[in-house]
């Protein structure tokens, strides 16, 4: 047998021959004849409200052909649309801006310059209202009120867990520490910003929407639903999701401009293109994070008993999260992490703000970094009041192998894990004894070093359809594979790549269930005329379900192809024996039909009382979510001259279960402990008092490059979910979960012995110089 | 808005257009010539997506006026290659050196030009010549081991 490089082998990526010779085809390079191009005029305000929008002014620029306001949208029952969590946004202001940078007018023109200029040109007058920026005020009697539909700034009240038998636990606790901390906004800036192109055919009462969405299908029910009332049907709509430059969470929600867009395509008559600039997507675009978390932990005898997290959730002007229907919070309720503790109680209260609505993941499966963040500083922070070292303290705390399936005290069950083995794994990667013997040398020295821990629990694969479901439609997700007569494949998926490599994996995945080579297997997505309909990629789900649905939907080919091989073998299907890629007859191996044999008779050859041609489909509702694991162990030094932290060493551990690809995890991995670090030290997205963003471009959002990011050194345990069809779990988003308190705990550690017991992130060199110079350590000339 | 005639050698291809005085010269390869390997992903220099050579030097095609490239020769990721792939093209597949492919055009046009001049570069030289090229997928990792083995192929290819 040919080898048919299934799971566990590293395949080159089937992508990558386009991406290479720059033949990708991204949202800006579809051209359709006749296509006009729109831009979007924004408010300079945070809150304003809009007296006149001179139309003419922008009329008035060679090229302009509409303008389209708020005013104009009304008109059609569209100024608003639906957020996932049954808020409102808008499309265009009626009459009040509630962020800066929201959008105002859209210009629509014959160039992209000239769609430009016009918004340029567009004089709008504006009377600025109050504005409220810090959610903690907003939630104050008398706070300005930032919506006028609502009856104040609250948007809603969560909590799940035991808060009274949490409080007893606490009490009884014989160690017990607080902190706050905050988790500040950020911004996913995938390195294509998002956009559109419309095209509305009047003739046919069809439009095919090309658009930056990683979930498709969603994305045309949506429109169904929001368009129905203007003769739009499910039907007439075609979504089509190009080659996608990056998404981690960022492409989930629908944004403005693809309304635009659409409403501008439908009044023209013509293709219109929206492709948002750097700026408006940092500046407008949902953003991820901003949690103020106060954190309690205690424990009793050196155990953890008892966790509570009560936290200020920063929305915008509009709950725009792209959350399951059920989950106002995500999944934060995995905030017990890898801990074995009985007592614990979550509460999350949104708030309303004059700051660009969401909050959307940043490549995080809803929530859970804001989780991790907390319970990992906080195990930190309590070993050391216990007198123990971190690693030893959560050694000793961790669920045990033997204790799963474990149900967490927010009601979890964990799949599978072996937590003290990935601990123990980095900790001999990175050489723990040696650093810490290194770390008291140099203190002594008066230099700065830190090693911090961070050994998250993911929860990833919504999801079970009893429990998640997104405007009513449930999480499962989808493949449908056809065999060719010539034993070749087309295999199609509800999800869509961003650049995880699904043309590869997926492909991999079939291979080993049908030993038909990745080669052989086309794999597409993305276009929902030819996909089946699923729910798209992100919170790590694409494996755990659609790549569930692949082993699923071969299995369901095999089957049919043991009739067939019986058939052609003229033996009982009870007698075949499946081997990979082929069905040979019980003590005989030489006879023996491949599955390309079976795929020719399947058109050629098949048997009486059995339907023609070899395909399946499979819809696949996981029966639980899987909980990837791992442990990250950070080295840092930092300069008490510049306060610049430089990470020396970065090990991670990682458990995902089986790996289909082991070069495509460490890539994820890769990918994943960059924009874990980020948070930690670089970006963020702030305003002033007046609403007026900070970090809106490159330029002061700082995205890691290659100098920053150090040289990350992986290890792996592999421990399978029991439920999953391969036993894999989600890899995409781990490292972004786990890696910033690792990061925070580092430079903690080398500042303990100074009295610092917290930092907030981004540990800018000018927040941690400033820590150093109060506590009498930053050098100075 | 003045217009100007300009000639650009693109991928060692003239071409002769009338533009805009304004004119990107991104906006120049991608929408007058439909050359869209090269992206655009900030219009502030920041991000590289949009690097081409502009006579052999790694230039942010997203701040340059066509106007400017006037008689200048320009590679794209188009013209990497000339049929078969380029070490550096071989570099990037064989260490998994993109993910997305939205920054691997620019990434791999900074890449020949630091192999140009530094054939054997270290670890260090690599990262501090792709720093102006920012990739949100891959944690550079791989992108440091894809110019590496760029290195060796085009040793090889010298020696053979």
């Amino acid at each position: 047998m040919a080898e048919c490089r299934g799971l566990g082998h590293s395949v080159q990526r089937k992508e990558d021959a386009r991406f290479i010779r720059g033949q990708g085809r991204y949202i800006d390079d579809v051209k359709l004849p006749g296509m006009l191009y729109l831009d979007i005029a924004r408010s300079p305000y945070a809150h304003a409200k809009i007296t006149k929008i001179h139309e003419d002014t922008a009329m008035a620029v060679d090229g302009v052909a509409a303008v389209i306001t708020g005013k104009t949208l009304e008109g059609f029952k569209l100024a608003w649309m639906p957020t996932l969590m049954s808020d409102q946004q808008m499309v265009l202001p009626v009459d009040t801006v509630k962020y800066q940078a929201q959008e105002v007018a859209a210009i629509v023109a014959t160039s992209r310059y000239a769609a430009a200029d016009g918004a340029a040109a567009l004089e709008v007058d504006y009377d600025p209202l109050p504005v409220v920026v810090d959610p903690h005020e907003a939630l104050k009697p008398g706070a300005t009120k930032v919506r006028d539909d609502k009856e104040s700034n609250h948007i809603f009240h969560w909590e799940h867990g035991d808060a009274d038998g949490t409080d007893a636990a606490l009490a009884g606790c014989d160690t017990v520490v607080e902190q706050k901390m905050h988790l500040p906004r950020i911004h996913v800036a995938s390195i294509e910003t998002c956009g559109c192109v419309a095209s509305w055919n009047p003739v046919e009462g069809h439009l095919t929407l090309y658009l930056t969405t990683q979930a498709p299908h969603a994305i045309r029910t949506v429109v169904a639903l929001v368009t129905a009332h203007l003769g739009l049907a499910e039907h007439k709509i075609r979504v089509i999701s190009p080659d996608i430059g990056g998404g981690f969470g960022g492409k989930v929600p629908v944004y403005p401009g693809y309304v635009l867009a659409t409403a501008a395509s439908v009044v023209t008559g013509k293709p219109v293109k929206w492709i948002e600039d750097r700026s408006e997507n940092l500046q407008a675009d949902s953003f991820a994070r901003d949690y103020h978390i106060t954190a309690t932990l205690g424990s009793k005898k050196g155990k953890v008993a008892a966790l509570k997290l009560d936290t200020v959730a920063d929305h915008g002007y509009s709950d725009a999260a792209a959350n399951p229907s059920k989950f106002p919070a995500g999944l934060y309720h995995i905030a017990t992490g890898s801990y074995d503790l009985e007592n614990a109680h979550v509460s999350v209260d949104g708030v309303y703000t004059n700051k660009p609505p969401g909050g959307i993941a940043y490549r995080c499966s809803f929530r859970v970094t804001e989780a991790v963040h907390a319970i990992e500083r906080m195990v930190d922070l309590l070993a050391r009041e216990n007198g123990e070292d971190p690693a030893d303290f959560r050694l000793r705390n961790f669920i045990k192998p033997e204790q799963f399936p474990y149900t967490s005290a927010l009601g979890w069950e964990y799949d599978s894990g072996n937590y003290g083995a990935a601990l123990e794994k980095a900790m001999d990667m990175i050489g723990y004894q040696d650093l810490r013997a290194e770390q008291a040398e140099k203190r002594a020295r008066g230099e700065l070093m830190g090693i911090g821990i961070s050994s998250f629990t993911e929860i990833v694969g919504a999801g079970p359809s009893k429990t998640f479901d997104i405007l009513g439609i449930k999480m499962f997700d989808s493949a449908e594979i056809r065999i060719h007569p010539t034993g070749k494949a087309i295999a199609r998926f509800g999800t869509k790549s961003q650049g995880q490599g699904h043309e590869t994996t997926y492909a991999q995945i079939i291979a080993e269930e049908l030993g038909i080579p990745p080669e052989d297997i086309q794999v597409e997505e993305g276009d929902t005329d030819t996909a089946p309909y699923g729910l798209g990629t992100y919170a790590s789900r694409s494996t755990p379900t659609a790549g569930a649905a692949a082993s699923i939907a071969s299995r369901k080919i095999r089957e049919k192809g043991r009739k067939i091989a019986a058939h052609l073998l003229e033996a009982d299907e009870a007698d075949l024996v499946w081997e990979q890629g082929r069905f040979y007859v019980k003590g005989s191996p030489d006879r023996a039909k491949t599955i390309q044999d079976i795929a020719f008779a399947a058109y050629t050859n098949h048997p009486q009382g059995l339907e023609a041609g070899l395909e399946a489909i499979s819809y696949y509702d996981p029966p639980n979510l899987t909980f990837p694991f791992g442990s990250y162990i950070c080295c840092v030094d930092i300069d008490r001259g510049t306060g610049q932290v430089r990470i020396r060493r970065f090990v991670a551990v990682d458990d995902c279960g089986v790996r289909i690809n082991p070069m495509i995890v460490d890539g994820q991995i890769h990918g994943g402990l960059t924009m874990g670090i980020a948070p930690a030290l670089l970006e963020e997205i702030s305003y002033d008092a007046d609403g007026n963003i900070t970090g809106g471009n490159f330029m002061e959002y700082l995205v890691p490059t290659a100098m920053e990011t150090p040289h990350w050194e992986l290890g792996e345990t592999v421990t399978p979910s029991p439920h999953h069809p391969i036993g894999a779990k989600g890899v995409g988003e781990s490292a972004t979960v786990g890696a910033p308190p690792a990061v925070v705990n580092a430079v903690v550690d080398a500042l303990w012995h100074l009295g610092v017991r917290h930092m907030e992130i981004p540990m800018t060199p000018a927040r941690v110089w400033n820590v150093l110079n109060e506590h009498g350590v930053a050098a100075t000339r | 808005m003045s217009s100007h005639q300009i000639s650009v050698t693109i991928n060692g291809e003239e071409h002769t257009r009338e533009v805009e005085a304004r004119l990107l010269l991104v906006h120049f390869i991608r929408e007058e010539l439909g050359l869209t390997g090269t992206h655009i992903g900030c219009d502030t220099t920041s991000c590289g997506a949009c690097t081409v050579l502009l006579n052999g030097v790694p230039a942010k095609s997203c701040t340059v006026f066509a106007v400017a490239a006037d008689g200048a020769e320009v590679t794209t990721v188009e013209g990497l290659g000339n049929g078969g792939l380029h070490p550096v093209q071989q570099g990037f597949t064989e260490k998994h050196g993109l993910q997305c492919g939205f920054c691997t055009p620019g990434m791999m046009l900074t890449s020949k030009a630091l192999l140009e001049e530094n054939p054997d570069p270290s670890e260090a030289e690599i990262r501090w010549g792709i720093s102006g090229n920012l990739c949100r997928c891959t944690g550079y990792v791989n992108i440091v081991r894809a110019v590496q083995r760029a290195s060796e192929l085009m040793k090889e290819n010298s020696d053979g």
